[in-house]
């Protein structure tokens, strides 16, 4: 049998970007991720093959070298590690453990918002109040942009990242881009 | 021309910034910060528009966004045509190209002023009385000539070409009007730390300091006070001013609509900028700061062009230094308006009179007048006005009787005292409260943390105002600074109802509202037919129903009703004021939602692929599927037939991506899936797939699809495309609140997949080369099986299932590898016939083979015995959504509507679906006699593969009626068809397992 | 557009991530076989509906995923109280009505 040729992967809308003077917005690279789903007992087993404790305020997040676990509702995380390889390993650890994980990394893809004007475009389409004191860095949540749903995470001051589902993305991209000419 | 009533000295504008702008076709001068009705004004045009029923002419009445008459047309291009522009709030820019409306063939000379002879024929109501008989004259006659003769303006026919944007903002405080009210208390807010929005409609702040600028706050000019006051709140960052930018709407939880005018005052727009903004604002606390409104007196044919609101006069004069007239009449029942008078004589302007309604105004007032040499007429009213195009005369008469006189004039002011601005206030569900010692509605109960301040409150004193919005504003307990006041102008005295002169026994036209021309007669008319309500006058008449919403009618509307029903004012009713405040374009409230963003449109990994290849597509809900592949020279019946018969004989490939998919964990998952299915699913081993029917609990099928078990503790779930959103919604709900007993977990992973369906009987050999990990032969992966291995290197859930009949496959692999996978399988099998094919062929393949869609062959009313699916039922089971339903009476009953085939007896004829069918042959559409519909087509398709059309539908009692002939009634033809078995094509099922 | 607070989010939240699932505390019967025909056309089909306060269920769908109870008034169109699902049902004497009432 003649050696297979390995199908190649194409990410939704790679290396786009878009910056002027008080923004800048760029499609994010690939990454693994999982959708996690457990029960409050089944919290403390998880600490182990996460590394850290996963948090349980409503709308945090936590980061520990490249695995981070955003709390998206009371028995949700969405568990995302920057290195797209890991995906596997990370399923089967949690694989052994009482829980439910979904390898989730080709539904949802991202985009990385910045720059000074970043709470205005948000707010083109986000209703939600993105100030520093309502939704400070570390803050997560599900949400809707325009007419889709989000998950909108707070990684600085004025840095943002969104994750969308692939095929909303061409649509966030737009709108971004939209209001993005409101500002610089 | 020359502006020739511009006068040096007055105003804020610079002489030197001169303008060009066109009003109907002529080339006039205006000067930067002018609005149109301001550079008309100072050429000394009055006349600005036609009256909407009676197309009398009209001058500028205002000077703000209450104006009624001064309603162009504004056009940039022929893309950029706005009609229904106030001129009072439009802001000249260079090359401004304005038309008047509501005439023909000129401004000056209107046909249709015949209207205005005709009135006695137009009375209130006049509508509702005439166009009643015959009925169906309405249809044919009165509706098309009162479309064509009524509206104003002419709408724009070609797209929008600007850019709208919208903004959500939080605060903590709102504030609505930035006079001295709103300054004060945004000033007071901010400095206590709190974050600031202050908004006002107009290009500057001031409010009433725009008019009356002989104020002096703290030994600075009112005008000086201003600029300091926004100095000082520009360069705080707790606050954000808008200036341009109405506060249209205030909803529950001050949640509030404001629309910004960010480029119409400019002659050239930066294409950067959108052309308006909306902005939703959310905030903690709201401060009204939105003044009051001069009302007019209601007086016989007061609506002659350069009759017009004393503080209008007053603002053209003091912000942009254009005299009105030369020779200027005032009337009044208010002291503003003497000052009025005071200012425009200081500007060298000749006041014919003063005639004040009231017996004794203020001494200190007419001694003022003496001294400036102005003639008083106390207890005088005006009778009549005389000029068709332009006041030239007032008659004069003493309220109490006596001789009449006729004054020249060019112009007249007039003021009936000042209506608070409680629009908004009304609209955040506050409840007002009549003052009758001030002819005032004022706010009384607040049923949101807002608070009025200032003259909306009823506050005209501007000590008293300042007090208040300190103390709206100031949110620590720190004493507000004493704010010195000096040469206060009196805005007292007010008069409401129509004027003396213009009573029930004076045949005079006295216009209450100007835009919809209905007079103090009409809603006297009104009552006396029987409107008691404010409501029903207001409807009746159309008073206040204009685009102006009343602004300057309402309160005369209502005191006229009062007096004609002898009742007191507050017991007649006040009207609702509802959102917008004024007029907002469509295109604002659009905003970002317009082309592409008018809604998401959804795409598949694989759709470059297909629009490479020339798909055409179809939507189905967001997504963009193909629809089919037409080669050089086909049309779609072609494609799809060539299509059809490619999977039939050798192999087709399908871009499946769009199902919904769900992964259902736990250890429970499989009696969650019995609780939720019709089938069983305990016993469904790993690596096995089952069809499976959701229902409501009403026992209809509500989706389908299916299912394969990955694990004990996993299943792959797939669902109907349009049906993802709602049953993950539907088993969220039953999981979330009813089987709460269960361990189950539920994600969505609709996008994770991509799907390619690959069927035929050359699938399994096409595909072989590119798997590993999986033995595909049919004994180790029988139909209805799914396995997880590698194709081209990728991982894959790989399906045995098929949706057309034939051997198939549906291999799912991460939707990043969609794209490459795809390409690869089509290599692999291009040279064997692998042909792409769209949504139309599968749906004929499955049509054939009876499969139904659900959405398409089901309506939320047929049941899956209907449908023909008993067998999808676990009849073993002891409970699952829908079981019970199923038994309910209707549901068991005889004449259900049920799922069959069927052939017309011309093979050619292709039935339509939705088409009717009843049971007797030879009526026709439209019946001569009723017939009994007893079911329709669902679905109706052309097959080449059986050289005969196919449909399915639904009949009543239809499983009984095998081989019985029924017809099909069509507007031309019966046509005769024979119900059948939902199966057409491959009756045993051989070709699933590469048999037959 | 109303907020709404999330007992789950234990937040205000804007109206548009959440969606109403009708009227709550409506128990689907442990054995639904044994209902009669008025029993079941009553437990699927029959509902207040009242004017004032009604108990009703909403999915924060755009949010945490949650379904929860709210006590509104659908007159003044006042949420008086959210509840997590499966909590007991609030006495609405207790509940604060009319103005700044959350």
């Amino acid at each position: 049998m003649a050696k297979i040729k390995m199908a190649l992967a194409r990410p939704p809308h790679e290396g786009r970007r878009f910056a002027n003077t008080a923004i800048s917005i760029e499609q994010a690279l690939p990454a693994s991720r999982v959708s996690l789903r457990a029960g409050s007992n089944e919290l403390a087993e998880l600490t182990k093959p996460l590394g850290f404790k996963l948090p349980t305020r409503p709308g945090t997040s936590k980061i520990k070298s490249s695995l981070s676990a955003l709390w998206l509702g009371p028995d949700e995380w969405l568990l995302i590690n920057s290195n797209p390889k890991t995906v596997s390993a990370l399923m089967e650890k949690l694989d052994t453990i009482k829980c439910s994980n979904v390898d989730i990394s080709h539904r949802n893809t991202a985009i990385i918002i910045s720059g000074k004007a970043v709470e205005d475009v948000l707010n083109a389409g986000c209703p939600r109040d993105l100030s520093l004191d309502a939704f400070p860095p570390g803050s997560c949540s599900r949400t809707l942009f325009g007419k889709i749903e989000i998950i909108l995470w707070r990684l600085t001051d004025d840095r943002f990242h969104i994750e969308v589902w692939r095929s909303y993305s061409e649509y966030l991209w737009a709108y971004l881009l939209d209001a993005a000419k409101d500002t610089g | 021309m020359s502006a020739q009533n511009r006068i040096k000295g007055h105003g804020l504008l610079s002489l030197a910034k001169t303008i060009n702008f066109t009003f109907d076709g002529t080339t006039y001068q205006g000067l930067e910060g002018d609005t149109l009705a301001s550079a008309l004004l100072a050429n000394g045009v009055h006349l600005a528009g036609r009256s909407f029923k009676y197309h009398r002419p009209r001058g500028i009445l205002s000077a703000g966004p209450e104006e009624p008459n001064a309603l162009v047309n504004i056009a940039r291009d022929s893309t950029r045509s706005q009609p229904n522009i106030r001129a009072t709030v439009q802001e000249l820019y260079d090359g401004l190209v304005a038309e008047s409306q509501n005439r023909w063939p000129s401004l000056a000379f209107d046909f249709s002023a015949i209207n205005d002879g005709l009135a006695p024929f137009f009375p209130a109501g006049f509508y509702y009385k005439t166009f009643k008989w015959p009925p169906k004259a309405w249809d044919r006659l009165y509706e098309p000539i009162i479309r064509a003769a009524a509206g104003l303006g002419k709408s724009p026919t070609e797209a929008d070409p600007d850019r709208y944007a919208n903004h959500y903002a939080h605060c903590d405080v709102l504030i609505a009007g930035g006079g001295i009210a709103g300054l004060t208390a945004a000033l007071a807010a901010a400095k206590s730390g709190k974050k600031v929005i202050l908004c006002d409609e107009n290009p500057n702040f001031g409010g009433a300091i725009l008019y009356d600028n002989a104020l002096e706050i703290d030994d600075l000019s009112a005008t000086e006070w201003v600029e300091k006051a926004v100095a000082e709140l520009a360069a705080l960052e707790n606050v954000r001013l808008l200036t341009r930018t109405t506060v249209f709407g205030y909803y529950a939880q001050n949640f509030v609509a404001l629309a910004e005018r960010v480029t119409e005052h400019m002659a050239e727009p930066d294409p950067a900028l959108p052309r308006e903004r909306l902005w939703q604002v959310r905030a903690k606390k709201v401060i009204l700061a939105t003044g009051a409104i001069e009302r007019h007196l209601v007086f016989a044919d007061n609506d002659r062009p350069g009759i017009m609101l004393a503080s209008a006069a007053q603002k053209y004069l003091n912000q942009y230094g254009v005299a009105v007239g030369a020779n200027v009449g005032v009337f009044t029942a208010c002291d503003s308006a003497w000052a009025t008078a005071f200012a425009l004589k200081k500007a060298g302007v000749n006041i014919a009179a003063i005639v004040d309604l009231r017996d004794n105004p203020p001494l200190e007032l007419q001694e003022k007048a003496q001294t400036c040499g102005i003639r008083i007429l106390r207890g005088y009213t005006i009778t009549k006005t005389t000029g068709r195009l332009r006041v030239q005369s007032i008659t004069v008469k003493p309220v109490n009787g006596g001789t009449s006189e006729q004054i020249r004039v060019d112009a007249l002011i007039n003021s009936a005292g000042w209506t608070p601005s409680v629009h908004l206030f009304s609209q955040s569900r506050g409840k007002l409260k009549w003052h009758a010692n001030r002819n005032l509605f004022l706010p009384d109960i607040y049923v949101q943390d807002c608070i009025s301040v200032g003259a909306c409150n009823g506050a005209f004193d501007e000590n008293e105002l300042i007090a208040e919005a300190q103390a709206a504003g100031n949110a620590t307990r720190k004493k507000a600074k004493t704010i010195r006041i000096k040469n206060q102008t009196s805005w007292a005295g007010n008069a409401i109802g129509a004027a003396p002169g213009a009573g029930p026994n004076d045949m005079v036209k006295a216009f209450v509202d100007f835009q919809n021309d209905v007079t103090a007669k009409d809603i006297r008319l009104a009552v006396r037919e029987g409107m008691h309500s404010i409501e029903h006058v207001k409807r009746f008449t159309t008073t206040g129903m204009a685009t102006d919403q009343g602004k300057l009618s309402n309160m005369h509307g209502l005191a006229i009703a009062a007096e004609q029903l002898g009742k007191n004012l507050p017991d007649v009713g006040l009207t609702t004021f509802r959102a917008p405040y004024t007029p907002v374009t469509f295109s604002t409230i659009a905003n970002h939602a317009r082309g592409p963003l008018f809604d998401p449109t959804r795409k598949t990994p694989m759709h470059q692929w297909a629009v490479d290849k020339g798909a055409v597509f179809e939507d189905v809900g967001p997504w963009k599927r193909a629809w089919y592949f037409p080669k050089a020279g086909e049309d779609m019946h072609a494609a799809v037939n060539r299509e059809c018969m490619a999977v039939r004989e050798k192999a087709g490939m399908f871009d499946a991506t769009t199902l919904g998919k769900i992964e259902i964990t736990g250890a429970d998952a499989a009696e969650f899936l019995n609780r939720l299915y019709t089938n069983p699913w305990t016993k469904l081993g790993i690596g096995r797939c089952r069809y499976g029917i959701m229902c409501r609990e009403d026992g209809f099928i509500y989706d389908d699809g299916v299912i394969g078990r990955m694990a004990d503790d996993r299943f792959h779930v797939t669902t109907t495309t349009g049906g993802a959103p709602r049953v993950l919604n539907h088993m969220e709900d039953y999981l979330q609140t009813e089987f709460t007993d269960l361990d189950v977990h539920l994600t969505s992973t609709s996008e994770q997949w991509a799907v390619i369906a690959v069927q035929g009987p050359l699938v399994r050999e096409i595909i072989e080369p590119l798997v590993e990990g999986i033995d595909l032969s049919h004994e180790a992966m029988p139909h209805m099986s799914v396995r997880e291995g590698k194709i081209c290197g990728v991982p894959t859930r790989l399906f045995r299932m098929s949706f057309t009949g034939e051997m198939g496959f549906e291999i799912n692999v991460p939707a990043d590898y969609g794209e490459s996978v795809w390409q690869a399988v089509y290599a692999q099998g291009e040279p064997k016939g692998l042909t792409p094919y769209g949504t139309e062929a599968m749906h004929v393949l499955r049509a054939e083979k009876g499969y139904i869609i659900v959405g398409q062959d089901t309506d939320g009313t047929v049941t899956p015995h209907d449908a023909g699916l008993s067998w999808a039922i676990g009849k073993a089971k002891p409970d699952f959504v829908g079981k019970r339903g199923m038994q309910r009476p209707d549901l068991v009953a005889e004449g259900r509507r049920q799922l069959v085939g069927l052939r017309t007896k011309n093979p050619k004829v292709v039935l339509e679906e939705g088409a009717q069918i009843v049971a007797t042959p030879g009526q026709l559409i439209p019946p001569a006699i009723p017939m009994k519909m007893i079911g329709f087509v669902t679905s109706s398709y052309w097959s080449e593969a059986l050289g005969h059309s196919i449909a399915l539908a639904l009949v009543e009692d239809g499983h009984s009626l095998e081989g019985d002939t029924l017809y099909v009634p069509m507007e031309d033809r019966t046509i005769e068809v024979e119900v059948t078995g939902c199966v057409f094509y491959d009756l045993d099922g051989g070709r699933l397992n590469g048999k037959n | 557009m109303l907020l709404i607070h999330c007992p789950y989010c234990e937040e205000e939240r804007p109206e548009v991530e959440f969606a109403g699932a009708g009227e709550a505390h409506i128990d689907r019967p442990k054995d639904m076989n044994a209902m009669s025909d008025a029993e079941f056309e009553k437990f699927f089909f029959i509902r207040d509906n009242l004017k004032g306060v009604n108990y009703e269920r909403w999915r924060h769908i755009h949010g945490c995923g949650r379904f929860f109870n709210a006590v509104r008034d659908t007159v003044s169109d006042k949420f008086l109280t959210t509840y997590k699902s499966g909590e007991k049902k609030p006495d609405p004497a207790k509940l604060k009505t009319g103005k700044g009432a959350k």
